[in-house]
């Protein structure tokens, strides 16, 4: 079983934060390589079960069901069904926590999953950073820092 | 039911903050809040089900049970079992999370818990500022977080310190008049709340020095009865100025300099005097070795830069300094010559680093001195002697040798002509502490190199001494009757009870 964590600071509150991340629709918004994003037989976007598919800037598919959205914890989790990476057994977790001491916000987002001997550390590598910390850059800077 | 959360950014590593943190019955070495913690006994500061009895440094006791601990977690939970605040059914989790953009940490501190009816908003207050935000604040201090230092928060902390004790009262040793050691009596003093760049210390330590023999008999006029001696104490931080940004309250720090003062067991003083002590130096080798260390760090390194294969003559080597600066030039590579006065003292002397003793004998310590260098003769000499060394020294000194002249524990030097000192184009320093200390930046210099030699044991300070306070006048008297070695402390008695 593969690990990845990623976390870093967000200057805006947790509340604002978590509106724009919340939609599990809302992919090409705040990320930088997502071009478009559907949700599979027209289920709202926070109805726990629904199946996002979306097309990424460099051409790959990729689907992924909701397993679990909380606004109490600002956390949701989500599953790999289909995608060009090569993971099996892939759930990841994006949470945000409020820092009280400037009202700012402290965003993780972590996975676990199996692939292939070997490309363990590829794979972590690729989505730590290009997935994770990129979309994190992205949201950070979206929400002015 | 009452929820109370706060979070910060600390800019240190995780594992930084953790060691800190995970230390259950240690949070009386950081929390500015708490003065004292003591586990119930047979249990360990990690072992879950531990109680640490609390005393406040308000003076409220309460007991808190470790309910759960987890290195992988990076968290622990604790709850109140017994408290003078009344905090009911209280829980608290302490967690921290690694921020890895960044190399920092993320720190939470939350907790549910019952009041009496209608103190909700007062007590969630306490606990939110005065226990968590207070804890982040001196945590981030002890980990020379340069955040800290600039937060509004350590304002209201110490108007809030001020509100509630202006004057905090305590022991010291005073003396009315200048004479022997029976002057040295005990009084109650009053601390006075810190003036904007002033400090307000609890003082755990004090070093003893052979100056404040000077200071009590009226030799040096350091000290004007009747007054306080003293010059080196370390502590804890218990409130500060509202200019001070390199301290925090709930720090350990220390000082080694005038104005006298010391011997107390709280004090109110110039902030830019003190300086942090690092957490791996215990109070007492801090107190010990201040004014004694940072003595030699700049006799050997900025009064005069001792090389490899220098040749250097110490005289007093088994004495406090004379020993850290035996090690140290040692250590830089030096010959080191000690020149002292019987067998017991030269085998203290070789085990601090000396490589040839000289001993008082049918040869004068220039002849001795010249056989051991072959004639060359010593390129630096570090005479505390005076009077009774001043001749031998010149005559032991190599050509464009340095004589660094800096105390006089025979007697006054008197006039000397220096027209024979160009025969040899000698150089002679006579180097004063205060001068090589006076600014904060020269402090931090000295120090820094200091803890460094302390902790990498470079150096040894070696506390062989220790009295209550209240009995400082027999340690100078054991001090004049030579019957020490290495350094002598005095602990306040308040803290030497609970030890």
């Amino acid at each position: 079983m593969a690990r990845v964590y990623i976390s870093t600071v967000i200057s805006a509150p947790a509340d604002r934060v978590w509106s724009v991340i919340r939609d599990f629709n809302a992919l090409p918004d705040w990320t930088p390589f997502v071009a478009d994003s559907r949700i599979e037989e027209g289920l709202p976007s926070d109805k726990i079960g629904c199946v996002r598919a979306f097309r990424l800037t460099d051409g790959g598919f990729i689907r992924e069901r909701l397993l679990a959205l909380s606004d109490y914890d600002y956390s949701f989790s989500y599953a790999i069904l289909e995608s060009p990476m090569g993971v099996d057994n892939y759930v990841s977790t994006l949470k945000l926590i409020p820092i009280t001491d400037g009202d700012k916000t402290f965003a993780e987002w972590s996975a676990e999953f199996e692939c292939a001997p070997g490309r363990e550390d590829e794979l972590v590598e690729h989505i730590g950073r290009n997935v994770f910390l990129g979309g994190l850059m992205s949201l950070k800077s979206k929400m002015g820092g | 039911m009452v929820s109370v959360q706060r979070s910060t950014i600390i800019d240190a590593p995780i594992n930084a903050v953790w060691d800190i943190l995970r230390d259950f019955n240690g949070h009386d070495r950081w929390h500015p809040a708490v003065r004292r913690s003591a586990l119930d006994g047979g249990k360990r500061t990690d072992q879950v089900s531990a109680i640490r009895n609390f005393e406040l440094v308000e003076g409220q006791r309460l007991r808190e049970q470790l309910l759960s601990m987890s290195d992988e977690e990076y968290s622990f939970r604790y709850a109140i079992v017994d408290s003078e605040i009344p905090l009911l059914n209280y829980v608290a989790e302490v967690s921290l999370k690694p921020v890895t953009d960044g190399n920092r940490t993320f720190w939470s501190w939350k907790s549910q818990f019952d009041t009496p009816k209608g103190q909700e908003a007062e007590l969630a207050e306490l606990v939110a500022e005065g226990v968590y935000t207070a804890g982040f604040e001196a945590v981030r201090g002890r980990l020379g977080d340069p955040k800290s230092s600039s937060r509004s928060f350590m304002t209201s902390a110490y108007e809030t310190s001020k509100s509630s004790a202006p004057e905090l009262p305590g022991k010291a040793i005073q003396i009315d008049r200048y004479g022997g050691p029976e002057e040295l009596h005990i009084v109650n003093i009053i601390a006075k709340a810190p003036c904007p760049k002033e400090v307000r210390l609890r003082q755990t330590a004090i070093g003893v020095n052979y100056i404040d023999v000077y200071c009590r008999s009226g030799y040096f006029d350091l000290l004007k009865p009747p007054a306080v001696p003293g010059m080196e104490g370390v502590g804890v931080v218990e409130a500060i100025g509202a200019e001070v940004r390199h301290l925090s309250v709930g720090q350990r720090v220390g000082y080694a300099c005038p104005p006298v003062g010391a011997y107390a067991s709280v004090r109110t003083m110039p902030a830019e005097l003190v300086i942090p002590i690092p957490e791996n130096i215990d109070d007492r080798t801090a107190a010990a070795g201040l004014l004694k260390g940072m003595t030699a760090e700049f006799l050997l390194h900025r009064v005069h830069q001792v090389k490899k294969g220098d040749f250097v003559l110490v005289y007093a080597p088994a004495g406090g300094v004379g020993r850290i600066l035996c090690q140290w030039a040692n250590h830089l590579g030096a010959v080191v010559i000690g020149a002292t006065s019987n067998e017991e003292k030269a085998r203290i002397a070789r085990s601090s680093g000396v490589h040839h003793v000289i001993l008082p004998g049918a040869r004068s310590l220039e002849g001795q001195v010249m056989e051991i260098t072959r004639g060359h003769g010593a390129d630096v000499i570090y005479d505390a002697v005076g009077k009774d060394s001043f001749d031998h020294s010149v005559a032991a000194l190599a050509t464009c040798g340095h004589l660094v002249s800096f105390g006089q524990a025979s007697g006054d030097i008197g006039m000397r002509d220096i027209s024979s000192l160009a025969s040899k184009s000698a150089t002679i320093s006579r180097p004063n502490f205060g001068h090589y200390t006076d600014t904060p930046e020269k402090l931090a210099a000295i120090t820094t190199r200091l803890f460094d030699a302390i902790l990498r044991h470079i150096i040894s300070i070696e506390v062989d001494q220790q009295y209550p306070l209240s009995q400082a006048a027999e340690a100078h008297r054991a001090l004049e009757a030579r019957e020490t070695t290495g350094s002598t402390v005095l602990i306040p008695d308040d803290i030497q009870k609970g030890i």
